[in-house]
């Protein structure tokens, strides 16, 4: 059986383009993937063994899982939900409402990726655009804190740099790309420009470039200890003012480095200042298949994007307070449930002794350092490839994704519906 | 089963002007014989047409945007999870249901999104499917499409008709929606169009052949609604003049010009506003192929949120506020600012009252809807308010006090004695809209009618009578009584389905294996998935 125009939703780009072949129940070849993307599908279902549902490690049926779990849930006074970024939104849709009937804090992998860019969308907005304004459109493309030849692999050659487009017949050759990161990534060889900042210096950098946009005079000595001299500087800002459309793709070497938010805040900054003469717009590079659907189905039932909390019956939001990092490493949450994500393998230190202390579900829909040590674990099918649903792109563009292959094991959706009747029979 | 005995009923599309009168409902719709159940006794109290929202911002990417930009706008405001209902926050960008547990506490039954990018649709119909308790549905932008543009330039009409067709089907939208045509194109490098006659760069066409080409479209396709047009240099002084152009341009064509009073300025670009409302109300009296929504400006903090992204631009440039600006591919582009309107600012002063002008100008009420173009120019909360503007005469004078004084000084506002009746009230939150969106089944309590049905306890103070229904009815179950949600239930979702020659779609692909990056087979929004609850309108080419 062969599927074509199947979205991959490995990463933020959800190439849509895909090819995918299936002979007796199995994906054996693909079209069109990236390396990611290949593997993700390759590897689905493997290993083939594991149960649908463990407690304390022994293999359950889903019936009992769901019991297990929705006691643990019950009997939490703060449980705190997590991941969402490897699933659909039908599936974050259900574990927003489970979130409100526990009273619990939820929260997305956004909050250790972009949160930073959304708290700059907050304080100054937004300029941004989507990935085919980039294609048709951009001739200076700038990625900042980003290494998309291993993080995006397909960034470049499907929506960005190599593309021809409406205004950009001549693809690469009208186009200037700038690779701004504090090492020379395996990206910067597709780059026409390199720059390198010292670890931590990029809001510096940022905030000098935004001063030479406006016009004002920086002294070379003030850049010392950013790594950047006046010279590269001064070309980046002259070239940004003579481009035509320019774009800067923001990755969590921005985010997630020393200033955090005050970096992205920056580079928004930036980005507002260039359109007095300049069209520019700025794209976030979103890690995750569905990180930026997470953030929109939260914002449309909470209005907020990341970080909410329901003990008082409705949503309050607060990054730090209510942030998985912040509620664990406080020592604050009572038990745990993790979706499409694997918090004990990312998150740091003191996070992960909290969830140690206390009881752990899991759903994924593979083996993780996370369902190893959970309480209970369930096996889930993957969206888009065992599973219907919905994805966003980085850019915000939904697309909707298709069931390949059948599956042994529940959507993330499906579990939870039944999780949800389950916890509401226990708490009534 | 439902009756409603001895109230005052209001009906205007059946000419029932409060008479007291018996309501029977069967099965969900207005039924001509009494078949028994619940009986409401509505004595004292006025019945009226559930109210339609015929142009607001509820759904869809910039809305949500505009959710994630303002959390200051929604910690003061919070619903309660309760039985019932799914907690939420508000101000002015409500969560998808507390939209619509609030339009229902209002006694609003249906509410349409008004703009809508053909690439975001599915994430429109996301949130409708979230949105509980209204019907609804949304336009579809298309006043600055690529591929629309090209096929007017090159005089392709069929090729148009059939790509706009295809595009309404592929979006599962309701109708054509048309913002500052041509210029958000062109704002794509930070230019945009200023006349009916400016060319848009690169397409060889102008605001005024899109306006023809796609009004004359909607008529060609027999789409229930009429072009639905965001005129040209909203919001900026003089505009009254390309208002009045493109009613012009018009030319006999349906067109239906929306939040009008945003269009409605006299005096020189960046200076003072003068209202013109005078002139352009007096143009459309005699011109019965136009009708109006006013986009009410009422004061208070809002967020403005436009397919106009030049427009959000200027606003930024006005107001300081945090700015967002998202550009897509091939379609549209979107402004979303922060705004506060003040009483004692001119500017803001003026807004009021043109928009208070409108309402009390047009002779027709027929064909002009209540809007604040939501949340624009004010929430859809503030509705029962703009009512009691309307019908009290004494009430009105003692806010025009609170209002800047000189502003006030140069609009006829303080000398229109005008109050409206409860009979135009439901003309122009319930009748007048449901004829002009083709809704033959909504906005009247004839037989065979959808019962969508709110009963209000009448009370001197209009603002308290319609800000809390007694009762609400929607496809017949009774959902609120006395401001409190008792069932809830989801609406559908309207939508047109024209028929094209099926020849089109090589053409469009190969426009996408070019200019997009989303592939031809994966953009038209799956109707099962995505509107498990719908309702196909019919076209009458």
């Amino acid at each position: 059986m062969q599927y074509d125009h199947v979205v991959c939703a490995f990463c933020g780009c959800l190439c849509d383009d895909i090819g995918v072949t299936v002979e007796e129940g199995q994906i054996t070849q693909t079209k069109n993937t990236c390396v990611l993307g290949k593997a993700w599908f390759m590897e689905h279902g493997k290993p083939q063994d594991l149960p649908v549902a463990r407690i304390n490690g022994q293999p359950a049926s889903l019936e009992e899982g769901i019991n297990a779990a929705a006691e643990i849930l019950a009997d939490a006074h703060y449980p705190m939900l997590y991941g969402l970024s490897s699933t659909s939104c039908e599936a974050q849709r259900q574990v927003i409402a489970l979130a409100e009937i526990l009273g619990g804090s939820i929260d997305c992998c956004t909050s250790v990726c972009h949160g930073p860019s959304g708290m700059a969308v907050q304080g100054v907005g937004e300029p941004t655009c989507s990935l085919g304004e980039v294609k048709n459109r951009a001739d200076l493309l700038i990625y900042w804190g980003s290494n998309p030849a291993e993080s995006h692999p397909r960034h470049m050659a499907h929506y960005a740099v190599t593309q021809k487009g409406m205004f950009i017949p001549n693809g690469r050759k009208d186009r200037t790309v700038v690779m701004v990161d504090v090492r020379r990534s395996l990206s910067a060889r597709a780059a026409d420009i390199v720059i390198i900042i010292k670890p931590g210096k990029d809001y510096e950098v940022l905030w000098a470039l935004r001063a030479l946009i406006l016009g004002h005079k920086i002294e070379a000595d003030s850049l010392a200890s950013t790594g950047v001299t006046l010279e590269q500087l001064t070309d980046l800002a002259d070239r940004m003012k003579k481009c035509k459309f320019g774009v800067i793709f923001v990755g969590q070497g921005l985010t997630q480095s020393r200033g955090k938010f005050m970096n992205t805040t920056a580079a928004f900054l930036l980005v507002r200042d260039m359109n007095k003469t300049n069209k520019f717009a700025l794209i976030p590079m979103r890690g995750h298949g569905n990180v930026t659907g997470i953030d929109n189905v939260m914002a449309w039932q909470t209005g907020y994007p990341f970080g909410v909390n329901f003990s008082m019956g409705y949503p309050r939001f607060n990054p730090g307070e209510f942030t998985i990092v912040d509620v664990l490493s406080r020592g604050e949450a009572d038990a745990l449930l993790s979706v499409a994500s694997d918090p004990v393998a990312s998150l740091p230190s003191t996070a992960r002794r909290r969830i140690n202390e206390i009881p752990v579900i899991a759903i994924d829909t593979h083996e993780s350092e996370t369902t190893r040590i959970a309480k209970v674990a369930f096996t889930t099918t993957t969206a888009g490839i065992g599973a219907e649903g919905t994805a966003y792109r980085m850019d915000n563009i939904p697309l909707h994704l298709s069931k390949v292959l059948p599956s042994p094991f529940p959507s993330d959706e499906e579990l939870f519906v039944r999780l949800i009747s389950r916890v509401k029979e226990l708490t009534s | 089963m439902i009756k409603i005995i001895n109230g005052e009923v209001y009906d205007p599309i059946n000419g029932i002007n409060g008479e007291v009168r018996d309501i029977y409902v069967k099965d969900g719709v207005i039924s001509g014989e009494d078949a028994g159940g619940r009986t409401i006794d509505a004595s004292g109290m006025v019945v009226m047409p559930g109210g339609l929202d015929m142009h607001c911002h509820i759904a869809g990417p910039k809305v949500n945007i505009a959710r994630k930009m303002r959390p200051e706008d929604h910690r003061g405001d919070v619903q309660h999870k309760t039985a019932l209902m799914r907690s939420g926050t508000a101000g002015s960008v409500p969560t998808t249901f507390t939209t619509g547990y609030r339009y229902a506490a209002m006694g609003y039954t249906t509410a349409f999104d008004a703009a809508v990018p053909p690439l975001a649709a599915r994430h429109a119909h996301e949130e409708l499917n979230d949105t509980p308790v209204v019907d609804k549905g949304f336009y579809v932008l298309m006043g600055n499409n690529e591929f629309i543009m090209q096929q007017i330039a090159a005089g392709n009409k069929e090729q148009l008709r059939d790509f706009v067709a295809w595009l309404l089907q592929a979006t599962k939208a309701y109708a054509i929606k048309i913002v500052n045509p041509g210029g958000v194109e062109m704002w794509k490098s930070l230019r945009n169009v200023h006349t009916l006659d400016d060319q848009v760069t690169g397409f060889g066409v102008t605001p005024r052949q899109i306006i023809q080409n796609l009004a004359d479209t909607a008529k060609d396709l027999g789409l229930p609604h009429r072009l639905h047009i965001h005129c040209n240099n909203l919001g900026i002084a003089g505009n009254w003049q390309t208002t009045l152009e493109t009613m012009k341009a018009l030319d006999g064509r349906n067109g239906h010009l929306t939040h009008i009073q945003f269009h409605s300025y006299g005096g020189e670009p960046g200076g003072l506003f003068q209202s013109k409302t005078a002139e352009l109300v007096d143009y459309i009296n005699n011109h019965p192929n136009l009708s109006v929504d006013v986009g009410q400006v009422m004061f208070g903090d809002t967020t403005s949120m436009t397919g106009d992204g030049p427009l959000g631009y200027l606003l930024y440039q006005a107001t300081g506020r945090k700015w967002v600006n998202v550009d897509v591919e091939n379609e549209e582009g979107c402004g979303i600012v922060p705004i506060e309107y003040k009483d004692k600012s001119y500017i803001h002063a003026t807004q009021w009252a043109i928009g208070l002008e409108w309402f009390l100008m047009m002779q027709d009420p027929w064909r002009i809807a209540l809007t604040t173009d939501h949340p624009n120019g004010a929430s859809f909360m503030s509705y029962p308010r703009i009512i009691r503007l309307l019908m009290d005469r004494e009430y009105r004078k003692e806010m025009i006090q609170k209002a800047n004084q000189k502003a006030l000084a140069k609009t006829t506002l303080p000398d229109l004695d005008r109050e409206y009746s409860l009979y135009e009230i439901a003309i122009i939150t319930r009748a007048a809209p449901a004829r002009l969106l083709g809704l033959q089944n909504k906005g009247q309590l004839g037989v065979g009618a959808d019962a969508d049905i709110t009963i209000y306890d009448k009370n001197s103070d209009w603002e308290k009578m319609f800000a809390v229904p007694r009762y609400v009815i929607k496809n017949g179950s009774v959902l609120v009584e006395d401001g409190e949600l008792r069932e809830n239930v989801f609406g559908r979702t309207f939508f047109v389905n024209p028929s094209y020659n099926p020849d089109i779609e090589t053409t469009i692909h190969e426009y996408f294996d070019k200019y997009y990056t989303v592939e031809f087979e994966n953009y038209p929004v799956q109707l099962d998935h995505y509107l498990p609850n719908h309702v196909a309108v019919d076209c009458r080419p």
